[in-house]
């Protein structure tokens, strides 16, 4: 009795908690109701449920931007507040993508083998369903056995461990490396690049089992559901990404706005006091580097299904550098600068390198969006960082005098 | 008086050049002790050996009641066992305020999981505030540091210092770049302090040590060239040829 008594006070005080932490801080409110206006919004006019105003791939386009956001919220936890900077996250998110990847193709190839056996005379054995898996799915490299790797490919559960747990690995241990060994600034700028440069190439080759430069395809298609509209399976998707977005918002706003955010910037702006206050710096900087990872990961296997396709293109290092380049644009320091960041640029690029754009005549020649876009994209970083080092979100701090929220 | 760090006969080369030369030290408890000596004679690289900043090549630094090596540990490690530093430029964190700044100076757990799941109790405030109150700076609580003017920050240095609560602080040219009446308060400061608690200044004014009527430890090419109190010490005719650079 008086126990549960205790218990209830305790919640309604981490209710209290929790509220007083909404009140301290709006612009979580501010941003909570923004998505969700949003969510709603696209959700009524998408295709799937609603008037069919926005078609489905406009709609995987959306969802996947929220996954875009994701990483870049991981991106400023790990640059803007910890001043590490990372440019090799894309490959943690690109490992999510294939972990997920992995049971997508190897789960529905299986349904469609036994589909197809459905009319033989002897019901296929595990064996030939096996063999049958292996090579619908590895024929292309010219294989057909089964990598040691996809052991576990048919077990949703495992490969959803392995979305955390494999990035998460890669990065603790390379992380701990890198740390421990004090490897700072530039160069560690540098080592993040090898490593996803190295992974990238790896994933190239037939032998890494997993398919090479053809990647896994068909990540669309949701094993068991094949019979539920792509219409509706975006949707999901989309929604799905809206609330991993909205929690890894507040996750991250309740770890920069703790001590934990005291300390993590205390190591971007001096590295040595921290260390001589008698923090093990290098724990800490391990500690951002895993869990934004792992916060990296999730969104990539977000992502992936709503692509449709990963190859190890997306791990090459270009896509880390422009990773950097939103959260500069976006205004690093700032999760919601982040967000715009990374919704802004990636949108924008999307538009303008998808040839929706029309080429504006020149007289003398013809302005393709599609060929300028990089250079215009690479003139307005340098303009970011030489005349607004805030970026979109250093506007914002006008209104807010706490500025950093 | 029993000894809280004894140096032993630490070495430590860069490139060949000897920063440190046989140099040997010790510091008792609750004791004010000024190091000076001209430049290049090694002082801030004593400082780094002692945190854990640069490991010598030879001899020990041993601390405390049980007599730890301090030699093998991290910098880390040094700063929780209770060795406190200042550095020569006042270190705070500029972009937050100088409640964050001792915040996380307080010697609370250091782990991150703990750091997580810290959350302010009433001891903590009441530490804070007076911490505040000791270095003149409980008007400026919730301003950012950055904003301090240079005599502020190199207090709520040293104010950082105090929340970690060390049994010895190494405090680097704490005077330098100071007024005069912020001065006289850095000399009541550092006095009142060493009275629970031993201090090392490394300072270049005379007039400073002067004031904080400490004994005086002379360094030269990286060895104690003499000890002694601050008059002993520079009617030495050794001493006024290593000044004079003879």
């Amino acid at each position: 009795m008086g126990q549960s008594i205790k218990q209830n006070t305790g919640r309604s005080l981490d209710q209290t908690i929790f509220t007083k932490f909404l009140f301290r801080n709006p612009s979580i409110v501010i941003f909570l109701a923004a998505l969700g206006l949003f969510t709603f919004g696209v959700t009524i006019l998408g295709e799937g449920v609603g008037l069919g105003l926005i078609s489905t791939s406009f709609v995987k386009t959306l969802g996947k931007t929220l996954c875009l956001c994701i990483i870049a919220i991981a991106m400023d936890l790990v640059w803007g507040y910890c001043g590490i900077l990372s440019l090799g996250h894309f490959a943690f998110f690109g490992l999510g993508g294939y972990m997920i990847g992995m049971w997508l193709m190897f789960a529905r190839t299986k349904l469609i083998v036994i589909e197809s056996a459905h009319n033989a005379v002897l019901p296929p054995t595990p064996g030939e369903i096996s063999d049958a898996v292996g090579a619908q799915i590895f024929g292309v490299v010219g294989g057909a056995d089964i990598p040691l790797i996809w052991s576990f490919a048919d077990l949703l559960w495992v490969q959803l461990i392995m979305v955390v747990l494999v990035p998460g690995l890669l990065a603790f241990l390379f992380g701990w490396l890198a740390f421990r060994s004090r490897v700072n600034g530039v160069y560690l700028s540098i080592l993040t690049q090898a490593m996803t440069l190295a992974l990238s190439l790896y994933l190239f080759q037939n032998e890494s089992g997993l398919r090479g430069n053809n990647g896994l395809s068909g990540l669309q298609y949701l094993p068991g559901l094949e019979d539920v509209p792509q219409a509706i399976v975006s949707i999901w998707f989309f929604l799905g990404s809206a609330f991993a977005l909205a929690l890894s918002f507040i996750g991250a706003m309740f770890f920069v706005k703790g001590k934990l955010g005291n300390i993590i910037q205390g190591i971007r702006d001096n590295e040595a006091r921290v260390r001589f206050l008698g923090y093990n710096v290098e724990g800490y900087k391990l500690f951002v580097f895993t869990v934004t990872a792992i916060m990296a990961a999730i969104a990539g296997a977000l992502y992936y299904p709503q692509a449709g396709i990963i190859n190890p293109a997306e791990l090459a290092p270009i896509a880390s550098i422009y990773l950097a380049v939103w959260v500069a644009i976006g205004g690093r320091g700032r999760i919601y600068g982040a967000v715009i960041g990374a919704a802004f640029v990636s949108l924008v690029s999307s538009y303008f390198t998808g040839g929706q754009a029309s080429d504006v005549s020149l007289g003398f020649g013809v302005f393709r969006w599609t060929e300028w876009w990089l250079v215009l994209l690479g003139f307005s970083f340098v303009a970011v960082t030489l005349y607004a080092p805030n970026g979109i979100g250093g506007l914002f701090d006008r209104f807010n005098r706490s500025g950093d929220a | 008086m029993p000894t809280l760090l004894q140096v032993d006969n630490i070495s430590v080369a860069f490139d060949g050049f000897k920063a440190i030369n046989g140099l040997s030290f010790d510091i008792g408890h609750a004791e004010l002790r000024a190091i000076i000596g001209p430049n290049g004679a090694g002082k801030t690289t004593f400082m780094d050996i002692v945190t854990g900043k640069t490991r010598p090549d030879t001899g020990d630094v041993r601390w405390g009641a049980k007599n730890t090596s301090l030699i093998r540990k991290s910098e880390s490690k040094i700063a929780q066992l209770g060795i406190g530093r200042k550095f020569q430029k006042p270190t705070t964190f500029e972009a937050q305020t100088v409640y964050e700044n001792l915040l996380m100076a307080l010697a609370n757990n250091r782990s991150p999981f703990a750091v997580l799941r810290y959350k302010k109790s009433p001891k903590d405030e009441t530490k804070i505030a007076e911490i505040a109150g000791l270095i003149k700076l409980k008007g400026n609580l919730n301003h950012i540091a950055g904003a301090l003017s240079h005599g502020q920050k190199q207090w709520l240095e040293i104010g950082m210092l105090l929340a970690q609560d060390p049994q010895l602080l190494l405090v680097d040219e704490p005077a330098a770049g100071m007024t005069a009446s912020e001065r006289a308060v850095t000399v009541t400061l550092l006095k009142d302090l060493a009275k629970t608690r031993s201090i090392v200044v490394v300072e270049h004014d005379m007039e400073f040590i002067r004031q904080l009527g400490c004994r005086v430890t002379v360094l030269h090419e990286g060895a104690v060239l003499a000890e002694g109190s601050l008059d002993f010490v520079t009617k030495r005719q050794d001493v006024i040829d290593v000044y004079l650079g003879r």
